[in-house]
């Protein structure tokens, strides 16, 4: 497969786009690489936009890998947007009109935010937080205002209200759903967050939908309407309703000039086989802006928007485009992670937010009320399926193995302690949560006990 | 900000105006008597007759009074030196005891009003601000606003921060007699405590002391619900106030030799010195015990908790200048350059000290045991030389100095020959490292941001790979801030804790090494 001195044009220089230019590199040494983007210069962490706005980090600190990096391992970057993909010619067209070719290219341009046609959804002061330009534009367009509207209970839409709480802007966040994010996390714990969101005096308004954006004589936002008809006054309008893949620019008719041009096969997102492959020979698409055929595993969805994701996909295809033999996209066990406010939540294997028979929970919640652990299992094979952690670091390694594995749910429980990620000197609630399961089943387990000595020494046992 | 904090800033900075300005008031006057019991005898005779035409007069400043102070005592050596009368030339240095004892100011006569308008009332305003902060505010670190801050992100103000300090360091460690105003402030406080008159050092370390203590405070306020910090932080604070304030100076009211039972040679450089030893040793029981402890601290101590703690058992729980760092630094500790070149002039710098106070230490060493035959005296030029580049100007004016402008641990990471020591234990033999939790790393920069050595936690990080880092001082911030959870110091075996190609978890196509 790996052919000399190959010509590799990756699109976007996202978390996908970048391990696939990584990856290459480390096992192919001719290759020339260019990974063109039109955002920044250079790789950053889309993921900590929110503590730029914050004052946590800068722009600088978001990156990475040191900028002489790219050179040291020979990966060209162009600071550009693509216009057209000439795909019969192998020719890339910016928007400059230059042009550039290739012989392999990887598409890993991401995502955008969703605009659902509400009425002055156009307006100033009104916008998505996807890329540094939108930090940016949030940056000019919350001076000196006095209220902002959030609509949309997702995680970056919960980011949004916490980088505008930073700056003592009063935020009222719309959530469509009864509680936040209820269509990935159980009750107890959308609750939970629920709760949280309003301890940080943010004015979060459930069940609450947007109506329309009203703008004044200057096209600037004033004030938008809820569908229950409440006006609330507000100078910006955060939308934070998911995301779609970023492929409007590949959705463009073929060029006139060069009549038999192929056509990429979309759907939402670029389609594509397990082992990242469109339809058009030598083009691939990676991370956010794929969408497979066919999901990659049954809890898996057909477009996978997260950071870890654009990793692994990147890490495959780069394989892939190194070896004799391909291996298809094989995700193993779920992980994810995010933090609310100040509740960081680390979740493994499989916890929908409702279940079948087949399954049970236990849920045990710290009276605080900040603290919190969810293991869904097996009902009749008492297997461990997955587990949701709030306030409660859990070690990915073990659970990893755990889930894949199919370990006892009873033996997890009982070695709490040794899973937990927590830092040093922390107050542990493995204890706590056996008792609860005791009490509810009428068991009496015990904790998996260390020696004092291997509690001095820390040893894991 | 609150209105009671804002009146906090202002009568800190009102308390600090007062502390810069209190070395320029007074009047001075030199007393033959003054001289008399001030001076060595062998020189008091000499000294009353080249000070003698001081005698009487009145300096409304002490700037006039050193001034004629050195011109007297220098023309009188310039001369002997000239004519190569090098046994009478007096080496000694009165400037800073004679100016102390001729200060006739109110200072003098009521010290306590000034400690109290000067020094009480900085760390009564800062406590003002710092006790209210967070309040109101849910449980978890907040580094909002850190880049837009003018102080905290070399600002002007975090400019004028550090000329301050490296200013103060300037005159305490070169110029002392300029701020004996200052020491007759705390003179009762040391009489009470070692029975003897404060020196410009007892005003360091009772700052110092209180610098780390009112700080900390701060820390137990910014890292609330983190037990870590929490139980760090007190260890700090305890170790300074018990350890390196309090104990010395009643081992100096109980006549032994002043001694700080936790400070390890190479940064006690002195230890090994001929007056070191020599005090020591003639001090019984419990001087051959200060003698034995610091070696059994130096050959068992450090290799022992460093292999089962890591070297944060001293840099970030016990010693003084970690204490400062993390408590007085901590609003700093993100301005520490993480690039690899930083790394490795880091590399070069500590290292080279390291060498320097061996080699130095060694030759001190066997010419003591040879009864100073081999080297006569030139190991004190040495020793001068070290104390002058290393104990003096890097460990305190680029240490401390440098805070606002190249992070809270200069000193510790580029200077530090103890910690150059700990570091090397740290890398080949020990339990400690930062585990990586798996693949949950989102590559934020956090953790490297506010890590105080400059390590890029982040690299390791990102690819699934334990942080095992010489430098690295267990201060457990890049687990604090790791919005991910995927930071964990731990002490655990030694298999496995060096993970040089990672596979990140998750990705079952292929077993990728990072
Ligand atoms: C605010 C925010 C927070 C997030 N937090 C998390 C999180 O905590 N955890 C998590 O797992 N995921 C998170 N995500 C999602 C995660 O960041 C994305 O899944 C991931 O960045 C996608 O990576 P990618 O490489 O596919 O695309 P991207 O990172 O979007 O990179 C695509 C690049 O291609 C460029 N590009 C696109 N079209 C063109 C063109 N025509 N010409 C030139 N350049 C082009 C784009 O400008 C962009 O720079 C977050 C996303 C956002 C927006
Ligand atoms: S702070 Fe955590 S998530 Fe962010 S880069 Fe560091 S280890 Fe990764
Ligand atoms: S790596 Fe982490 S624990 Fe070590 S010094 Fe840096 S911030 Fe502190």
């Amino acid at each position: 497969m790996s052919k000399a001195n190959r010509n590799i044009v990756i699109i976007g220089n996202g978390i996908s786009g970048v391990t696939c230019a990584r990856h290459i590199r480390k096992k192919d040494e001719s290759a020339q690489i260019t990974i063109i983007s039109g955002e920044t210069d250079h790789f950053f962490s889309r993921t900590a936009l929110m503590y730029i706005y914050m004052g946590h980090m800068k722009y600088e600190h978001t990156k990475p890998y040191e900028d002489w990096f790219w050179e040291k391992n020979r990966i060209n970057l162009k600071r550009a947007w693509v216009e057209k993909i000439d795909f019969e010619e192998k020719a890339l067209i910016f928007s400059n009109k230059e042009s550039m070719t290739y012989d392999v290219l990887v598409l890993a341009t991401g995502s955008k935010p969703n605009k659902f046609g509400w009425p002055g959804q156009d307006l100033k002061g009104v916008q998505g937080m996807y890329s540094y330009q939108d930090l940016e534009l949030m940056e000019s367009n919350t001076k000196d205002i006095s209220r902002a509207v959030i609509v949309g209970g997702g995680l970056i839409g919960i980011e949004m209200a916490e980088m505008l709480n930073s700056r003592k802007i009063p935020v009222t966040f719309l959530v469509r759903e009864k509680n936040f994010w209820d269509n990935i996390l159980p009750l107890e714990e959308s609750k939970m967050i629920n709760r949280h969101i309003l301890e940080h005096h943010i004015d979060l308004r459930l069940e609450t939908e947007l109506g329309e954006i009203i703008g004044d004589a200057s096209g600037k936002v004033k004030a938008i309407t809820t569908k229950k008809g409440e006006k609330i006054d507000c100078q910006f309008v955060g939308l934070t309703v998911g995301v779609s893949p970023n492929i409007e620019f590949l959705r463009t008719k073929p060029l006139e000039s060069s009549g038999n041009n192929k056509t990429l096969q979309t759907k939402r997102g670029i389609i594509v086989d397990r082992f990242f492959k469109t339809n058009i020979p030598d083009v691939y698409a990676i991370g956010d802006c794929a969408e497979f055929q066919e999901a990659p595993a049954a809890d898996r969805k057909n477009i996978e928007q997260v950071w870890y994701t654009g990793r692994m996909h990147g890490e495959t295809l780069a394989f892939n485009l190194t070896s004799d033999n391909p291996v298809p996209y094989q995700p193993g066990v779920w992980f994810n992670s995010a933090k609310f406010l100040d509740i960081e939540y680390q979740t493994y294997g499989f916890v929908p937010p409702v279940w079948s028979e087949e399954y049970e929970s236990l849920y045990w919640e710290d009276d605080g009320g900040k603290i919190a652990i969810r293991f869904l299992y097996g009902k009749s094979d008492m297997k461990i399926k997955g587990v949701n952690a709030f306030g409660w670091r859990l070690r990915h390694d073990y659970f990893d193995k755990a889930i894949s594995d199919g370990w006892m749910f009873e033996k997890v429980l009982t070695h709490l302690n040794k899973s937990s990620f927590n830092p040093e000197f922390f107050k542990s609630h493995h204890k706590a949560v056996l008792d609860h399961y005791n009490k509810q089943k009428g068991k009496s387990l015990k904790v998996h006990k260390m020696s004092f000595i291997q509690k001095l020494i820390g040893s894991k046992a | 900000m609150k209105t009671i904090q804002k009146i906090g800033l202002l009568i800190f900075a009102f308390g600090l105006l007062l502390f810069t300005l209190l070395p320029f008031f007074g009047t001075y006057q030199l007393e033959k008597g003054t001289v008399e019991a001030n001076v060595k005898e062998i020189h008091s005779e000499k000294m009353v007759e080249v000070l003698s035409p001081m005698f009487g007069k009145t300096y409304s400043s002490n700037f006039a009074f050193i001034s004629d102070f050195k011109s007297y005592f220098n023309a009188y050596n310039d001369c002997l030196k000239a004519n190569q009368e090098w046994d009478k030339v007096i080496w000694d240095n009165y400037a800073f005891a004679l100016t102390k004892a001729s200060s006739t100011g109110p200072v003098s006569e009521n010290p306590f009003l000034f400690l109290g308008i000067t020094v009480l009332i900085g760390v009564f305003g800062a406590l003002l601000y710092i006790l209210p902060l967070y309040r109101g505010q849910t449980e978890g670190i907040k580094n909002d606003g850190i880049f837009f801050s003018s102080m905290k992100s070399k600002g002007l103000l975090g400019m004028i921060t550090g000329s301050w300090l490296i200013l103060f360091y300037i005159v305490l460690y070169w110029f002392p007699e300029y701020i004996t105003n200052l020491v007759l402030m705390v003179d009762p406080i040391s009489v009470a405590l070692s029975g003897n008159p404060a020196s410009q050092w007892f005003l360091y370390g009772f700052i110092y002391t209180l610098a780390i203590i009112v700080m900390g405070i701060r820390m137990f306020r910014k890292y609330r619900g983190n037990a870590y910090q929490t139980i760090r932080t007190t260890s700090v604070m305890f170790f300074q106030l018990a350890f390196a304030f309090l104990l010395p100076e009643i081992l100096v009211l109980m006549n032994m030799p002043w001694h700080d039972f936790k400070n390890i040679w190479p940064l006690d450089y002195s230890f090994f010195y001929e007056y070191r030893i020599d005090g020591m040793i003639s001090s019984g029981a419990l001087g051959m015990f200060m003698l034995i402890w610091g070696i059994i601290l130096i050959v068992i101590g450090v290799p022992l908790f460093t292999y089962f703690y890591g070297k944060r058992w001293y840099c970030s729980w016990v010693c003084g200048c970690g204490g400062l760092a993390e408590t007085l630094g901590d609003p700093y500790r993100q301005l520490s350059d993480k690039t690899v070149k930083a790394w490795k002039i880091e590399r070069y710098l500590i290292h080279g000290v390291l060498g320097f106070a061996v080699i130095s230490t060694a030759l001190t060493i066997i010419n003591y045991f040879s009864g100073f035959a081999i080297l006569g005296q030139a190991t004190d030029q040495l020793h001068s030389i070290y104390g002058f580049a290393i104990g003096s100007a890097f460990a305190g004016v680029i240490g401390t100095g440098f805070y606002p402008l190249m992070g809270n641990r200069v000193w510790c990471r580029f200077g530090c020959p103890l910690a150059a020591y700990l570091g090397l234990v740290q890398r080949f033999k020990s339990r400690f490292r930062i585990t990586t939790n798996g693949g949950q790393c989102i590559s934020c920069g956090n953790c490297s941001t506010y890590c105080e050595m400059g390590i890029d936690v982040r690299w390791y990080a990102q690819r699934g790979q334990n942080i095992v880092r010489s430098s690295c001082v267990g201060c457990g911030v890049c687990s604090a801030v790791c919005p991910r959870g995927v930071l964990k110091l731990e002490n655990g075996d030694e298999e496995g804790r060096i993970n040089e190609m990672p596979i990140i978890i998750g990705n079952n196509s292929i077993t990728v090494k990072a």
